[in-house]
C-alpha cells in the first residue's frame, strides 16, 4: 500500500503579532492590578481649647470595660446605636456626641461605636478623656 | 605616491531587530519580578472591622502609628518608649506638613487606656486629623 509522502512545508508559528500579544497582556495586568489602599474611619479630634457647649446639645455615650454602651443613661446594643443616634439627631441636629470609654474598653467596640455614629450621619463627635482612676 | 583607499565592500549590516520586543518583554518581567516594594509592616496588628470606611488619600501626608496588644507604640518605623515622645515628633511632622493625617493601625484587642493617652498627645501636637484603619466588615 503506497503511502503518500507528505509535502514538506516549512511550518511556522506567525511571530509578527507576538509583541502585540505581549503588550495586550501588559495592559491587562496594568489595568487589573489594584494597589491596596488603607481604609479607615476618619475623624477630627477636638482641639486643646475647651469650648463651652450647652448641656442639651450633648449626648453622652459611655462604654464600659465589658463593652456595654450607655447612651444618655439608656443601655443600648451596639447594633441599635445607629438608629438611636439618628433619632436623636432628628430631634436636635446640633447634637454633639461625646464618646467616653473606660481604659479597659477594647478598641474594636470603640471603632464599632464610631462606625455606628458615622452611619447615623453624625458629624460632630467628641472624644472625652476618661477619668483617671 | 598615490594612496589607494580600498573601497569598502557595500555589505548591508544591520542588527536584527525582530526579537527586540522579546528582549524588552523579558527585561520588563525581570524587573517586575525582582522589584520589592519597600514596605514597613510595623507591628503585628489585627485591625478592627467597620462599615463606613473611607479611602485614605495619598501616602505623602500620612503618619502611621501602630499600637499592638502589648501596648507597644511605633510611629513610622520608630519604637516609642514613652508616649510623651509622640508630642514632639508629631508636632514637627505637623509643622512640616499641615495636611498631615495620622493613620492609627491599632489591634482590635488593644485597650482604650493607651489609645486615649496617644490621642491626648495628638491633641497636644495639634495633629487632629486621624483615621482609624479598619477592615471592611464581612456582611
Amino acid at each position: 500500500m503506497p503511502f503518500r509522502e507528505k509535502t514538506r512545508e516549512a511550518v511556522e508559528i506567525p511571530s509578527s503579532s507576538l509583541a502585540d500579544i505581549a503588550f495586550l497582556l501588559l495592559v491587562f495586568f496594568l489595568v487589573c492590578t489594584t494597589i491596596d489602599i488603607d481604609k479607615g474611619l476618619q475623624l477630627v479630634l477636638p482641639g486643646e481649647d475647651i469650648m463651652p457647649v450647652r448641656n442639651q446639645n450633648i449626648s453622652n455615650i459611655l462604654i464600659n470595660s465589658a463593652g456595654l454602651i450607655l447612651v444618655d443613661g439608656d443601655k443600648t446594643a451596639a447594633g441599635d446605636l445607629a438608629k438611636k443616634a439618628s433619632e436623636k439627631l432628628l430631634e436636635n441636629p446640633e447634637l454633639i456626641f461625646s464618646v467616653k470609654t473606660s481604659s479597659e474598653t477594647t478598641y474594636q467596640i470603640y471603632v464599632t461605636v464610631l462606625d455606628q455614629l458615622r452611619h447615623a450621619g453624625a458629624t460632630r463627635i467628641s472624644i472625652a478623656n476618661p477619668e483617671e482612676v | 605616491m598615490a594612496v589607494h583607499f580600498r573601497r569598502r565592500s557595500k555589505l548591508k549590516i544591520s542588527v536584527p531587530t525582530s526579537s527586540m520586543p522579546d528582549i524588552i518583554f523579558q527585561l520588563l518581567i525581570f524587573f517586575m519580578v525582582t522589584t520589592v516594594l519597600r514596605q514597613f509592616d510595623g507591628l503585628q496588628v489585627q485591625l478592627p472591622d467597620a462599615r463606613q470606611l473611607e479611602k485614605m488619600g495619598s501616602k505623602r501626608h500620612i503618619a502611621n502609628i501602630w499600637i499592638d496588644k502589648e501596648d507597644r507604640i511605633v510611629l513610622d518605623e520608630r519604637l516609642i518608649k514613652n508616649v510623651t515622645e509622640l508630642r514632639h515628633l508629631l508636632y514637627q511632622r505637623r509643622v512640616n506638613d499641615p495636611k498631615l493625617i495620622v493613620s492609627m493601625k491599632v489591634d482590635k484587642e488593644a485597650t482604650m487606656g493607651i489609645i486615649n493617652k496617644v490621642q491626648t498627645e495628638l491633641r497636644k501636637a495639634n495633629a487632629l486629623r486621624v483615621s482609624y484603619n479598619s477592615l471592611p466588615e464581612p456582611e
